[in-house]
């Protein structure tokens, strides 16, 4: 490629010439794309800034002709926590921090080995100081909600995916049939479906199969189901990751007098898993997505919180802002990871050679 | 791993795994003998008692958990197709205007593209939703009788009716149709490796001539009901109902953009030198791209295609939170509740996702194989 060379000066005028008027074809989509571009970027910045109304008790408050975020913001609580009592909610930022040092291991370079272990670490300390853990006053996972459950259920959910993911993508790869079979059927079954059907099983098949004394809580069903979906999305992230490692490294390790177990987990694992990381990063992007599924079963996170407001009559009628709203905060979160994982995409310069599947 | 330590490791998994299933059995047999529900597959000829508001097939009340079944299924395809034809378009538009070389239309196709990908498909799926139910009410209905109404009970559009030796008129066309496009490839092949072969344009002459011969033997038995309005509706003809119409704008939306983003890595996948050899030869800019670039593009493009439809698909099943009655709704749902049958209905359920995806795994590994053998060695 030419990115040695220093690419010629271009003035305003030639740039605008070749990029926006290089024919007459071009210059018509020029101008209809600019008028549409204009027209919606100031009818949507009338609608959500200009003539908004931020606060308020009730839709009665709105009266400018624009976005009534009053909604949003009387409401803010439920929005980032759902019913979690006021009271504890130092608890909800303190789990929210728990849950970042948990990433730490995937954002960060040139950590210690052992900083793996702060994946279930943090995730489990936040599980516990949101629940209680019989040290602090419980707090049922019915009044879990808002953004918080998103961010919850989709790090833990890709948190604990990550190994299982790993050990069903060696098994795919590995010469003994039984545990190929069963590695191939799992992740084809769970892919081959969508997660909509597999939550259904977790609110109504899945307390069939457990004896009768024994209930799981509502989340935790979920949570068990969304982590299993997820692996099996990873695990095919990993196989791509697992074929990229050019073949020579296995090779040399077992030259060097590694064994089997010992060439995997210390030198062809960690290679595979860093080149994977961009595409770890785009499934997690679609495991954060689906977490907007969860209100169907009942469980109150972002978009169901919203719907919930909508259903108050004092909010009837504001279904634009709601969904505005969610998808911003969505958006927001989305995009900047996908900026993120491109990035490192080209830092990392390898190429995973498997088109990345965000999960369906 | 050595072979005994191997066996070792696999009988334990099956071990596992067959403990794990009769815990998971007997629990299941006790639970479902408490709960007082019925088991097996007898339920699917019962009467479901329960109407579904859009159907492609005749359906009512009386009519069996089986026909349900059907109902759904094809309701799942309906919306599925109507999907993946509209955000092929609309990703294949936005995945070319990324790579064009004016930064306004770039600009607009990125935007695009980072919404649609970006934002949750079931936030999009309401949005539409609440779009499609702001059209005017039905005495204000946008359209012309006879013809379609917009309104926000859906859209009601015009249906091909068939009676008497209908079933016929149709086997006749779809044979002449399919007989038509096999032989215009079968010249388009010949023309290509001898040089001398008839016009492919043959084989669609062949089509329509068929077609308008099944049409004639048979007393052409085909009509066409159109929708007219009655009172306070709509009567006759072909009814979208606003959650279907919902579905469709999200899917494609939202596919679209995954799409788009595909159709721009395949574009940049062919070398420019192709896209200037073939200026230099004398095409124009859309020859180019239509008969030099995209073709090629489509080999990196056509795979993970594939399991782009079978994600929208999958994604279909989002139909549950605005009510459309696609499988998952009314089998998953409604008869899972009237049953309480939540293993059988949720295998079957599943079991359709399954077929689908599998058959579109087989489709691909014949497309790799096909042009794996296309590729020139590199």
């Amino acid at each position: 490629m030419t990115a040695d060379r220093a690419p010629p000066k271009v003035t305003a005028l030639q740039w605008a010439r070749s990029n926006l008027f290089g024919s007459i074809g071009d210059s018509i989509l020029t101008i209809v794309a600019f008028v549409i571009f204009a027209w919606l970027v100031w009818v949507a910045f009338d609608w959500a800034i200009l003539r908004a109304t931020w606060f308020g008790e009730s839709k009665e408050a709105c009266t400018r002709g624009g976005a009534c975020w009053a909604m949003i913001t009387a409401r803010w609580e439920q929005v980032v926590a759902g019913y979690y009592p006021q009271a504890q909610l130092w608890r909800v930022a303190l789990a929210m921090v728990c849950l970042a040092v948990a990433v730490l291991p995937i954002v960060m370079r040139r950590l210690p080995a052992w900083a793996v272990l702060l994946a279930p670490a943090g995730v489990i300390a936040a599980l516990a100081l949101l629940s209680g853990a019989r040290i602090l006053p419980g707090v049922p996972t019915e009044y879990w909600g808002g953004i918080m459950l998103n961010v919850l259920v989709g790090l833990t959910g890709a948190i604990f995916a990550l190994p299982i993911g790993v050990l069903l993508a060696l098994g795919r790869r590995s010469e003994l049939p039984v545990i190929k079979a069963f590695s191939i059927g799992f992740i084809e079954l769970v892919r081959g479906v969508p997660l909509i059907t597999l939550l259904f099983m977790s609110s109504v098949v899945l307390p069939l199969f457990l004896p009768s004394g024994m209930s799981l809580d509502k989340l935790m069903r979920a949570l068990t189901v969304v982590t299993l979906f997820s692996s099996a999305y990873m695990a095919e992230v990993v196989r791509g990751g697992l074929q990229a490692v050019p073949k020579g490294q296995r090779e040399a390790a077992r030259a060097l007098g590694f064994g089997g177990v010992r060439t995997t987990a210390l030198v062809v694992l960690p290679q595979a898993i860093r080149i994977s990381i961009p595409a770890i990063v785009n499934t997690f992007i679609g495991l954060f997505k689906d977490t907007s599924l969860l209100y169907v079963i009942a469980l109150l996170e972002v978009t169901g919180v919203i719907r919930q407001a909508l259903a108050d009559f004092a909010w009837l009628g504001l279904e634009n802002e709601g969904y505005v709203f969610v998808a911003v905060v969505f958006w927001i979160a989305c995009f900047s990871m996908s900026r993120w994982s491109a990035s490192l995409e080209k830092q990392s310069g390898a190429r995973v050679k498997r088109p990345v599947e965000e999960p369906a | 791993m050595g072979g005994a330590k191997g066996l070792l490791a696999q009988s334990a998994l099956v071990v596992g795994l067959v403990l794990l299933a009769v815990w998971l059995t007997r629990n299941a047999g006790v639970n479902i003998e408490a709960r007082g529900v019925a088991t097996g597959f007898d339920f699917l000829g019962r009467e479901a008692g329960f109407d579904i508001s859009q159907k492609l097939v005749r359906y009512g009340p009386t009519d069996t958990y089986a026909r349900v079944f059907l109902v759904g299924a094809l309701n799942t395809i309906l919306v599925a197709a109507l999907g993946i034809a509209t955000a092929t378009v609309l990703g294949l538009a936005a995945g070319v205007m990324r790579v064009s070389r004016n930064y306004l239309g770039r600009l607009l196709a990125t935007t695009y593209v980072e919404i649609s990908r970006n934002t949750p498909l079931p936030v999009q799926i309401l949005v539409w939703y609440n779009f499609a139910l702001l059209a005017p009410p039905p005495r204000n209905a946008i359209g012309v009788d006879g013809l379609f109404f917009l309104t926000n009970r859906g859209v009601f559009l015009p249906q091909p009716t068939f009676n008497g030796a209908g079933g016929f008129a149709v086997a006749g066309m779809v044979i002449a149709v399919v007989a038509g496009f096999v032989l215009a490839a079968h010249f388009r092949k010949r023309r290509t490796e001898t040089g001398e072969s008839p016009n492919p344009s043959w084989g669609w002459a062949v089509a329509l001539g068929g077609a308008a011969l099944a049409l004639l033997l048979t007393g052409n038995p085909t009509g066409v009901d159109v929708p007219h309005k009655e009172g306070f509706g709509f009567l006759g003809g072909f009814t979208m109902a606003p959650a279907l119409l919902a579905l469709w704008a999200a899917l494609s939306f939202y596919t679209g953009g995954f799409i788009a983003e595909l159709v721009r890595g395949g574009l940049r996948a062919v070398p420019v030198g192709q896209g200037e050899a073939a200026r230099a030869v004398g095409l124009s800019e859309g020859q180019a791209l239509r008969l030099v670039i995209l073709p090629q593009a489509m080999r990196v493009i056509v795979p993970p295609l594939a399991s782009q439809y079978l994600n929208l698909t999958k994604n279909s099943s989002l139909a549950v939170i605005i009510g459309y009655p696609d499988l998952v709704a009314v089998f998953a749902g409604t008869s899972l509740n009237q049953t309480g049958q939540a293993i059988e209905t949720l295998a079957l359920v599943m079991l359709f996702y399954l077929v689908c995806s599998l058959s579109v795994s087989a489709f691909m590994n014949w497309y790799n194989s096909r042009s794996a053998a296309w590729a020139t060695p590199r």
